[in-house]
């Protein structure tokens, strides 16, 4: 491999890892706090759109408005995000009952049975997990094949710059998947608390980027993203904890 | 049919609004915000972590308040 091409590989490789890496979080997000079944169902469902896009379109997949697409995206996102943040927040400060899923899917598995249907709960497929990360494959995966194509062409060597992102998706893909054992062993509140952060922080990024803003730090800029955003919403639930202490019996 | 109308509707609402409407408007205000500020030129990537910053706590202030209706403060 000459330098050229080392240099294109690496490229092409970093680029893609960290849109992988964006898309395996909305996947894990949406597994963990929803239903796996659907977060696979919606990355598949995402896949193959992608799949369809890239056929029919071809080099011309790189004139897609993403700018529109992440500001769609992003402003969704947000709007999920901060719906999950505030339940978290309430429910970690005592103003919100927690929420049991397994009980809730026992008590419709024990309905089920007794009136000898089908357990509906896990037969269907969650829209909200299926939407979650058909959108985050779907937007992060159109960067990609854009990354691969501008890229690949530019340097006229496309085959190699297909070979680098398929290395860094399949390296991110195999993480996400050995994470998610220990994921599931997380508290449902402390999980949906992180879900509501992160997709928070994705939200304010695609959005903003959307809207036509430029991060300082570009992509690194979620680097600090999160952690402020994790940071707020712990002050928050830090003052409710201290009001609800306060209320009288 | 309108009964499948407004639950098709309510459906979409709660999907896609949520339990709280002010949330949802804020983020497309931000974004509108921040979209009429870049395209004038001027720098707007804080402009929705500071819409965010000041929107949960004002929702979760409504949200406390109306887990007892009868609290005045």
């Amino acid at each position: 491999m000459t330098g050229g091409a080392g240099a294109l590989f690496v490229a092409v490789f970093l680029a893609c890892m960290v849109e992988g890496v964006e898309a395996t979080t909305i996947v894990l997000a949406a597994g963990t706090a929803r239903d796996w079944r659907s977060a696979w169902a919606g990355t598949l469902a995402a896949l193959a759109v992608l799949g369809v896009v890239v056929a029919a379109l071809g080099p011309a997949v790189s004139a897609l408005p993403l700018t529109a697409l992440r500001l769609v995206v992003g402003g969704l996102l947000l709007v999920f995000g901060l719906q999950w943040l505030r339940k978290a927040i309430l429910r970690a400060s005592g103003f919100k009952a927690l929420h049991d899923e397994d009980a809730i899917y026992r008590r419709q598995l024990a309905e089920a049975t007794a009136t000898g249907d089908r357990p509906a709960g896990r037969l269907r497929v969650d829209g909200y997990g299926f939407t979650l990360a058909f959108k985050g494959v779907l937007l992060e995966g159109l960067e990609v094949v854009v990354i691969v194509l501008t890229f690949g062409t530019s340097q006229r060597q496309l085959g190699l710059a297909v070979v680098a992102a398929a290395c860094a998706v399949l390296i991110v893909a195999g993480a996400g998947v050995a994470i998610r054992a220990p994921l599931a062993r997380v508290p449902e509140n402390s999980l949906k608390f992180v879900v509501g952060i992160m997709l928070t922080a994705f939200g304010l990024f695609w959005g903003a980027e959307g809207a036509g803003a430029h991060w300082p730090g570009s992509d690194a800029a979620l680097l600090v993203l999160v952690p402020a955003v994790a940071l707020w919403a712990l002050a928050l639930t830090a003052v409710l904890r201290r009001r609800a202490g306060a209320e009288p019996a | 049919m309108t009964g499948r109308l407004k639950a098709w509707a309510a459906f979409w609402y709660d999907f896609i609004i949520g339990d709280d409407w002010l949330l949802a408007l804020a983020v497309v205000a931000g974004l509108a915000a921040a979209y009429g500020l870049a395209h004038a030129g001027v720098v707007a990537w804080w402009l929705p972590p500071v819409v965010v910053a000041v929107a949960v706590p004002v929702s979760l202030w409504r949200a406390v308040r109306r887990a007892r209706p009868g609290e005045s403060r």
